[in-house]
């Protein structure tokens, strides 16, 4: 399990500093929106129970919260620094996730070569995971009008993979058929249209959900840019104590 | 493309050598749909703050 041991190593370490910088990005740019918006939680035309009544109970979400969807009784962490250490841990086990990804797929292709070619890979990355999904369904804030939950997985889900597949087909293939079929399979998401809500009146200001869109697309891309690039550079470490400890490393 | 200098995990078989990839990226796809994806309450709350964060489609 050489290759498996050597994807999961170089995956770790870049998910692990890649998770890192997000949180510590996050703390400062989405976090703090998240929180302002929950204030507006109470007017929310979402799918809230009834709202008030529940004010004093511990919740994942600030004081004045009404209840989500969910049951009363599910635990959360308390608001503060357990909420924050769940939020880094989220942030760096996912970080290994999409690194596992990123350096698993790019191994089918050849290996990224150095940090530099690792942070077109972290590009592509974002394109896939942020850009493309970002695009129907726009980072969005607590009580914000937003369609069924499993349509919009799903059609993120499909999104992602059509773009994925689309981006590979231009750069991995040659001929100009591919490239296109791979357009249109980066186009077609687009032309299908992500779910929405049924009306889009929000009590969320206009300005604010701006603010978050933009800060939520940057960390997202400066995220990939790191994960790419250390991925990069662990792995042509990696690749070249590998090439010359051939047979102790197998 | 299974060159000594441009590969990780020289002296493996080429099926292997997929096997273990797509292994890699299942196992990362998985990480990433249970902490952003899943339903259950507790992985919702726990990282709500994240999932909002990256944009992924959150109650």
């Amino acid at each position: 399990m050489t290759v498996f041991r050597n994807v999961v190593f170089v995956a770790a370490l870049a998910g692990l500093l890649a998770g890192l910088v997000m949180a510590a990005m996050q703390t400062y740019s989405t976090v703090p929106l998240i929180l302002k918006a929950e204030t507006f939680e109470n007017g929310g035309g979402h799918d809230h129970a009834a709202p008030g009544a529940e004010a004093a109970e511990p919740h994942s979400h600030g004081d004045a919260t009404p209840a989500h969807e969910h049951s009363e009784e599910a635990w959360a962490p308390a608001d503060g620094f357990e909420r924050f250490g769940y939020t880094v841990l989220a942030n760096i086990v996912t970080a290994i996730g999409f690194a596992l990804v990123l350096v698993a797929v790019s191994e089918m292709f050849g290996g990224i070569a150095s940090w530099r070619q690792g942070i077109f890979w972290g590009f592509a990355g974002f394109a896939v995971f942020t850009l493309a999904p970002g695009l129907g369904l726009p980072p969005e804030l607590p009580a914000m009008p937003a369609a069924d939950l499993g349509d919009r997985q799903i059609w993120w889900t499909a999104t992602v993979i059509a773009t994925a597949v689309g981006l590979g087909l231009i750069a991995f293939r040659s001929g100009v058929v591919w490239s296109l079929v791979g357009v249109a399979l980066i186009v077609a998401p687009h032309i299908v249209g992500a779910p929405q809500p049924v009306s889009h009146d929000s009590p969320i200001p206009a300005d604010l959900h701006r603010q978050y869109v933009v800060a939520a697309t940057v960390t997202n891309l400066i995220f990939w840019v790191v994960l790419g690039g250390v991925a990069g550079a662990i792995r042509s470490r990696v690749a070249r104590s590998a090439g010359s400890l051939r047979d102790s490393f197998a | 493309m299974n060159t000594a200098i441009s590969s990780l995990g020289t002296s493996t078989s080429a099926a292997s050598r997929v096997a273990q990839l797509g292994f890699a990226a299942l196992l990362g796809i998985f990480i990433v749909g249970f902490a952003g994806f899943s339903q259950m309450d507790v992985v919702h709350n726990a990282a709500h703050d994240y999932r909002h964060s990256m944009a992924f489609p959150c109650h």
